[in-house]
């Protein structure tokens, strides 16, 4: 194992638009909105940023190509700006950009902003029709909620689960998100729902209701970091920082070899491995104090708190019943709603979750403040379970 | 001696009530009262004559090697390209491209015994194994005696000189422009002349006198013949025919209208599919299609018929049914109802024809690899290995997979995404051989589509490019067994 990344960066500050259907901005305006926050938190000059790193995921339905749009729209000291796209896992790999510029001594403050204006399409749901012209020929014509409702069906072959019992425990996940999102003034979803009505929503796939996918969102939000020696220097206190940032990608052997029963992820498996030998964190479910995972669908979450390592294989739902990561349970989870409530404007994902930790580490969470967190870590999912990027962050106070 | 040495056949799942369409039609057409009964066949929305003489043809090689066959004729007047070779698509489907011999017949409703007689002698004359492969899909006007009386289908025969189970007595044709009915390239629907006329003047003076001529070339009479097969959407006309010819009442087949449906340029083949399956050694059988002349065949069936391996065929087909009462489904599935599909349904559907080339063993064969290194089956076949523990590089050999089971890994029922009959059913299919994929299912039902089931290969339309004048995509769906 490398090295590491751990405290050698600090987050100067953080930003994040309000997110929701925004028939009001574009992308241009939420990505102004998330840096102005941003950048007026770090207290320092735009002129003073080194490089940027811009992440989007669709963005052919909203600014295109390159890192132009982020420059032209914050009207940045042409300083390097380098567009990244890595699915749902893209807001996490423009903090890493900006973290590894900083780590190397390559830049002493970098900006890592996310963006997706998704709400230009016309209809509900994700845009659709991307993919090569092969996958076009023969990859199953599905959705989002379909390859990820696949989950439920393999779990509960793996585990002897019920119907029954899962649709309940992965209700719960959506049940709590939604309790946490009613506290949250800037997420999408902010109504706490009743369990009756989760379970008894319209299927989208099968088994996934409406309330077990999270809301389509436009949103934007910011990051910039810089070493945590820069950090004090400047007069910061309360410096949180980078502990461990790791990322995992499919090679095909979910998709292609019988290996892979289809109820786990086997890239957050190793990521969330890794991250934790990089953090130093020895036993997660002692240590972490908060996450932000991707809750893209709720079976996501539960199967996720698996993978990484914090319930044991095939008892994940247990725990979800048992309150385990409520907002009062041992360790909560989706604090900010998640991408359940919050929402979830692709690009910009890693970073929401990221300010949501920021926010919690400094005292800022308002109504959903937890008492004294000192690790957290985020993670995100991008593709299927199938074929997927899963990326890791895990921050915590710089001591 | 020349013959058919195997026989196959395809019929859709779906089996459209005549009564659910009288229902909603009779307010208009009460004269259609007397054709609502039964079933007739009805295609899913994905299958067109292509697939369907796939399935016919697979069925047909069940005890045969694809690789042998030397020539290919597909009759249809649904051809579903006009340029571009329709029989060359199911031959790529079969896994058989070298020394191939591809020819599309069509135009006619004998296009199908025309085909055959084409495959007899082309075998007859040392051109190894033809597969002669038959299948329509005929629209029909809504309100119409065609849409109650058509049936999708398809047959395919294979035609050699060894281990024949029906060796060709002979066969004799006549054409002449008798225009009974016509569709002109404007249209998608046939126009037709006055039926006593079609009967009067066409049958009775053209097929008997081109009977009479086969029966005479291959010197037998009229009450040799054991099974006369001769489609006609007017069901007295080949008994009329028959007895003309001195042909037996009770040799006469059942046109198979109570529950397929004439299945058009196929049906002589399917009808001939169908007397094979009973058919004892010794029994002549005489093949009769109409549509501008007559093409007469004349088979004896041998003791090589009842050796023949099993097969689905014609009656395993059609014992695989599901019942749909549901009108306008059938008229969505032919586009004949402006529904709303929604903006998904707007994703272009652009196909790349040169990725198309490149990769057409992968997407009509559905052929995988199989490493030379570890063994492992794949699909997609790929560069660098996928098992973890080999990843070896340039190491797989071919490796054909339409014709293995699989089972169901996992799956959902899709309510988001656009299916033309949703929702759209897929899952992680597992080949016990090894390999998987994410497959679109097909003839699914939600009691059918389990974790452990199994499912056959398909071959099937993906998507139809509508934006460029409907280039099909073809490529294999699961099935439940």
């Amino acid at each position: 194992m490398a090295r590491g990344i751990k405290d050698k960066v600090a987050i100067l500050g953080m930003g994040c638009s309000k997110f929701g259907e925004r028939w009001d901005s574009g992308a241009e305006e939420l990505m102004l909105e998330a840096y102005k926050e941003c950048i007026a938190d770090s207290g320092i000059d735009a002129k003073q940023l080194n490089a940027a790193w811009f992440s989007t995921a669709i963005d052919e339905v909203h600014v295109g190509k390159s890192g132009i749009p982020l420059s032209m729209t914050l009207r940045l000291p042409n300083i390097p700006v380098t567009h990244v796209e890595n699915m749902c896992a893209s807001g996490t790999e423009a903090f890493r950009g900006a973290c590894y510029a900083v780590a190397s001594g390559a830049a002493d403050f970098a900006l890592a902003l996310g963006v997706e204006k998704l709400k230009d399409t016309g209809y509900g749901g994700l845009p659709g029709g991307r993919g090569g012209p092969l996958q076009a020929l023969w990859n199953a014509n599905g959705t989002a909620p379909g390859n990820f409702a696949q989950l439920a069906s393999a779990y509960q072959t793996a585990h002897g689960v019920s119907a029954d019992d899962l649709k309940k425990a992965i209700g719960h996940v959506s049940w709590k998100s939604h309790q946490n999102g009613a506290k949250n003034p800037k997420a999408h979803l902010q109504k706490a729902v009743e369990m009756d009505t989760i379970l008894n929503a319209p299927m989208i796939a099968s088994p996934l209701g409406l309330f077990d996918c999270c809301g389509v969102s436009d949103g934007a939000a910011a990051a910039i970091v810089t070493t945590p020696e820069i950090a004090k220097s400047l007069g910061k206190h309360n410096l949180v920082s980078v502990k461990a940032l790791q990322l995992s990608v499919s090679n095909g052997s979910e998709s292609g070899h019988n290996s892979w029963d289809g109820s786990y992820f086997h890239t957050t498996r190793i990521a969330s491995k890794k991250a934790y030998e990089e953090a130093g964190i020895k036993n997660p479910r002692d240590e972490v104090s908060m996450f932000e995972v991707h809750d893209c669908f709720s079976v996501t979450e539960l199967v996720t708190m698996e993978d990484l390592h914090i319930s044991e294989t095939g008892k994940g739902w247990k725990d979800v019943l048992d309150g385990f990561y409520d907002a009062d349970g041992k360790i909560p989870c989706q604090i900010d709603g998640g991408l359940k409530c919050f929402g979830h404007p692709i690009g910009a994902s890693g970073l929401r979750m990221l300010y949501e930790m920021y926010l919690q580490f400094q005292g800022r969470a308002g109504a959903r403040q937890l008492k004294d967190p000192r690790i957290g870590m985020t993670h995100n999912l991008g593709g299927s379970p199938r074929e997927n990027v899963s990326s890791i962050a895990i921050v915590g106070r710089f001591e | 001696m020349v013959g058919i040495v195997a026989y196959g056949a395809y019929v859709p799942r779906l089996r459209l009530q005549r009564q659910a369409v009288y229902d909603a039609n009779k307010w208009f057409a009460a004269g259609l009262r007397g054709l609502a009964k039964g079933e007739r066949s009805m295609a899913n929305w994905d299958e067109d004559s292509i697939t369907m003489a796939v399935e016919a043809s697979r069925d047909c090689l069940t005890s045969h090697k694809a690789e042998d066959v030397r020539s290919l004729y597909f009759a249809s007047t649904t051809h579903p390209f006009k340029d571009r070779q329709n029989a060359g698509v199911i031959g790529t489907a079969l896994s058989i491209e070298q020394n191939l011999l591809a020819s599309d017949v069509g135009g006619s409703q004998k296009a199908g015994t025309s085909a055959l007689i084409a495959g007899l002698n082309a075998s007859k004359n040392g051109g190894g194994p033809a597969l002669v492969a038959a299948a329509d899909k005929r629209m029909a006007r809504v309100a119409s005696s065609n849409e109650l009386n058509y049936g999708d289908g398809a047959a395919a025969l294979l035609c050699g000189t060894e281990n024949v189970i029906a060796n060709l007595v002979g066969h004799h044709s006549v054409s002449m422009d008798f225009v009974d009915h016509f569709r002109g390239d404007e249209t998608d629907f046939d126009y037709g002349w006055e039926e006593r006329w079609i009967r009067d003047e066409g049958y009775s003076k053209i097929a008997p006198p081109a009977i009479k001529a086969a029966l005479a070339a291959c010197k037998l009479k009229g009450a040799d013949i054991t099974h006369f097969i001769m489609p006609s959407l007017m069901p007295a006309v080949p008994k009329q025919m028959a007895k003309i010819c001195g042909i037996a009442d009770g040799s006469v087949r059942d046109l198979l209208g109570a529950n397929l449906g004439d299945t058009g340029a196929a049906h002589a083949l399917v009808m001939l599919v169908d007397a094979l399956e009973g058919a004892k050694a010794g029994d002549k059988i005489m093949v009769v299609a109409f549509g501008q002349g007559v093409d007469v065949l004349v088979f004896e069936v041998t003791a090589e018929n009842a050796k023949l391996p099993k097969r689905k065929g014609l009656s395993g087909w059609l014992a695989r049914r599901k019942e749909e009462k549901n009108y306008l489904k059938f008229l969505a599935f032919n586009e004949m109802l402006p529904i709303e599909k929604g903006m998904r349904a707007e994703f272009d559907k652009k196909t790349a024809l040169s990725v198309l080339w490149r990769k057409r063993d992968m997407i009509y064969g559905l052929v995988g690899g199989k490493c030379k290194v570890c063994g492992t089956v794949q699909f997609p076949r790929t560069q660098v290995c996928v098992n973890p523990n080999c990843h070896a590089i340039d190491s797989q050999d071919p490796y054909a997979m339409a014709g293995l089971e699989a089972n169901v890994m996992s799956f959902t029922a899709d309510s988001l995404v656009y299916s033309p009959d949703p929702p759209g059913y897929y899952g992680m299919i597992t080949f016990p051989e090894g390999g998987r994929f994410m497959a679109d299912f097909t003839d699914s039902d939600k009691e059918q589509v389990k974790v452990g089931a199994k499912m056959r290969m398909t071959f099937r339309i993906r998507d139809n490019d509508t934006m460029r004048g409907g280039f099909k995509r073809y490529f294999w769906k699961a099935a439940p067994v």
